[in-house]
């Protein structure tokens, strides 16, 4: 632990590779206390509206666990099934050992200025484990909530899905109504065993003023399936993320698709990297980008190491009402037989395809609302039919303040 | 009924339409003929709304009503509809999507399915709209679309092309049924009753006269350089231009 604190203390000032940077000094970082509830139905109609955009039921049915935190403080923490755990994280180091052969060991604690950050003043964040072979029939869902103006909210987060098992995350990053401005620090690490299957479903809903700085990485053992969902449309400061996986196991599978929304004031800076580093890996990243007038930047890594591994990296932008959307896919292959590709397209909507819709009826408006859906849809297999409606309803919910 | 009066009209720097009168009657239905680059999908284009046909005089009367101007939606709920032969495909759109979206416009309700199954094209409910889609599958989709969306005036730009001759009866039978040519085999009213009643209007460009061997048509149209320059039978419109061409055949008829 010492070395971890000086790591980041010496990281403390530098800058990150990409993305604006921010001067941390110019939030706050202290603690602010919230209470624990045991049933969160209590909580005030707008918070629990903006819960459920992210796709947090406060009832928490249908769910097999809730972590909910606020500011810095955990409101809330269970599992509701056997064979997982939900656990804030501070509490999972000081009482089990094993959490400690997971912290910091995939991202970089002196990566740059935020992870160091988030190890130098850690408010809290999850540990959620689904234990060998157990098959979650309900999502896990998690929030983190951001209420105070002006924090900085650090957060780490473990994701383990042990030998066998099957675990699916709805996540959801959200800001109070009325918040302005606010940071935003997740380090999320990422454990796919052998022949697991685990889907992360993260939407996100920040405000006007936010900026954010997600680090996050995964490995995938021999037979693992990682399933890496990403939403965000509604505005946002500034974003930067470039959430990395390894597919270090033989026949590991990762799947990375993003539906970004653009708006005014915006900039998005999001990837995805792969690194297929054992035979027959397979990878996939897709994303989808909309801008309404905000500058997005979309992109995408594929690392193929040994021979005979698959990827295919998808990146397609629409420019809606003005704004700028910058694709830049990479593909790099340092072995032979690696079969990799990839497709980038930016481009507005064709006029072609309005004047069909509305030769069958539709206003123009319904025309162009009806594409913009359907460029956004993108069929995700093996993603439960829930967390799939509830990607389609923030799709639906952005949709309104797009037209 | 459909009234097309003097209508003149331009793409781009070109007058692609020149005095075109035109009327098609409740129950009737037309051929049009003419060779490539006349102006017959101009016309269809024209009359359907598209905003690059640029109108420059003349106008369109649809159930008594202007439509000259009008935006393509509204057209499309008057009741008049069109089988496209290139249809864009839509990302993310699926054909059962674009059935209801048909269905919409008659403001009574489809059954994907079932009308699917007339078509043999249940398997592509969930498909894309017209990705990927071979010349046949296309015509399958758009009678689809049109059986959903059931207009009182429809246009075919070439039902016949890409279609294999299994599917070409099969093509044949659903337009026939969307413009009313079919005769039931149980009804109550004689069928010089069933044919007055007839209300469902067509115009139907074609190369190749296929499609009559599937349905009457009541009056051919030959388009020439943007000018409709003959009307006459089906029939004999396209034999003199089978026999003589299409330039010999305007000549002679004119």
């Amino acid at each position: 632990m010492r070395a971890l604190k000086d790591q980041a203390f010496e990281a403390k000032d530098k800058k990150a590779a990409l993305g604006e940077d921010l001067d941390l000094s110019t939030y706050s970082g202290t603690e602010v206390h919230h209470t624990y509830l045991t049933d969160l139905r209590v909580l005030p109609d707008g918070d629990r509206k903006r819960l459920l955009a992210s796709g947090v039921d406060v009832s928490g049915q249908g769910r097999g666990g809730t972590y909910l935190q606020m500011d810095t403080s955990v409101v809330h923490s269970h599992a509701a099934q056997e064979g997982l755990e939900v656990l804030p994280i501070k509490e999972a180091l000081e009482k089990h050992p094993w959490v400690q052969d997971y912290y910091w060991k995939l991202v970089k604690v002196d990566q740059d200025k935020y992870t160091a950050a988030a190890e130098l003043n850690l408010h809290n964040g999850y540990v959620i484990r689904a234990l060998p072979g157990a098959k979650a029939a309900w999502p896990v869902q998690a929030c983190l909530y951001i209420e105070k103006e002006g924090l900085a909210q650090s957060v780490h987060n473990l994701i383990i899905a042990e030998e066998g098992s099957e675990l699916h995350i709805i996540t959801g990053c959200a800001t109070a109504p009325g918040l302005k401005r606010g940071l935003h620090l997740g380090v999320s690490e990422f454990f796919v065993k052998k022949n697991a299957k685990l889907s992360f479903t993260m939407i996100h809903n920040w405000a006007e003023e936010m900026d954010v700085r997600p680090r996050s990485v995964g490995v995938v053992e021999e037979g693992g399936l990682f399933l890496n969902n990403y939403v965000c449309m509604k505005p946002v400061r500034s974003l930067q993320m470039y959430p990395t996986t390894y597919l270090r196991g033989k026949g590991a599978v990762a799947r990375f698709y993003s539906i970004l929304v653009g708006n005014p004031g915006s900039v998005l800076d999001v990837g995805g990297r792969i690194v297929l580093e054992a035979p027959e890996t397979r990878a996939e990243i897709i994303s989808r980008a909309i801008t309404n007038g905000g500058h997005i930047i979309a992109r995408g890594d594929l690392q193929g190491k040994v021979p005979g591994v698959r990827a295919h990296l998808e990146c397609k932008g629409l420019i809606l009402h003005g704004g700028e959307i910058h694709a830049i896919p990479e593909l790099s292959g340092s072995a032979e037989g690696v079969e990799m590709s990839h497709e980038a397209a930016v481009g507005k909507i064709a006029q072609e395809e309005i004047h069909y819709l509305m030769s069958r009826g539709l206003t123009q408006d319904e025309a162009t609302a009806t594409i913009v859906r359907g460029f956004m849809s993108v069929d995700i297999p093996g993603l439960p039919a829930d967390l799939k409606a509830q990607i389609d309803r923030a799709v639906e919910e952005s949709e309104k303040d797009m037209m | 009924m459909l009234v097309i009066e003097d209508l003149r009209v331009k793409i781009g720097d070109k007058e692609v339409l020149r005095h075109i009168d035109l009327e098609i009657k409740p129950g009737e239905v037309h051929v049009l003929f003419g060779p490539n680059g006349s102006g017959k999908t101009s016309l269809l284009m024209t009359i359907m709304g598209y905003p690059q046909y640029e109108i420059l005089g003349g106008r369109i009367l649809f159930k008594g009503e202007d439509i000259t101007r009008m935006p393509m939606n509204q057209r499309a709920k008057l009741g008049v509809g069109m089988s496209y032969q290139r249809p864009p495909a839509i990302r993310g759109v699926k054909t059962r999507q674009m059935v209801d979206i048909c269905a919409k416009a008659k403001e009574k309700p489809a059954d994907a399915g079932a009308l699917s199954r007339l078509v043999n094209f249940e398997d592509f409910l969930e498909r894309e709209i017209n990705l990927g889609f071979s010349g046949g599958e296309i015509k399958r989709s758009e009678l689809l679309q049109l059986m959903a969306q059931d207009p009182d005036f429809i246009m075919f730009d070439e039902p016949e092309s890409g279609v294999d001759l299994e599917n070409m009866k099969l093509v044949g039978k659903i337009i026939a049924g969307l413009l009313q040519r079919d005769i039931p085999s149980k009804t109550e009213k004689s069928i010089m009753a069933w044919k007055g009643a007839r209300t469902k209007m067509g115009l139907i460009i074609t190369h190749t006269g296929y499609i009559l061997d599937y349905l009457q048509a009541d009056k051919a149209q030959l388009l020439y350089n943007g000018v409709l320059s003959c009307k006459s039978n089906p029939g004999e419109i396209l034999q003199c231009v089978s026999d003589f061409g299409y330039e010999e055949c305007v000549r002679c008829v004119l």
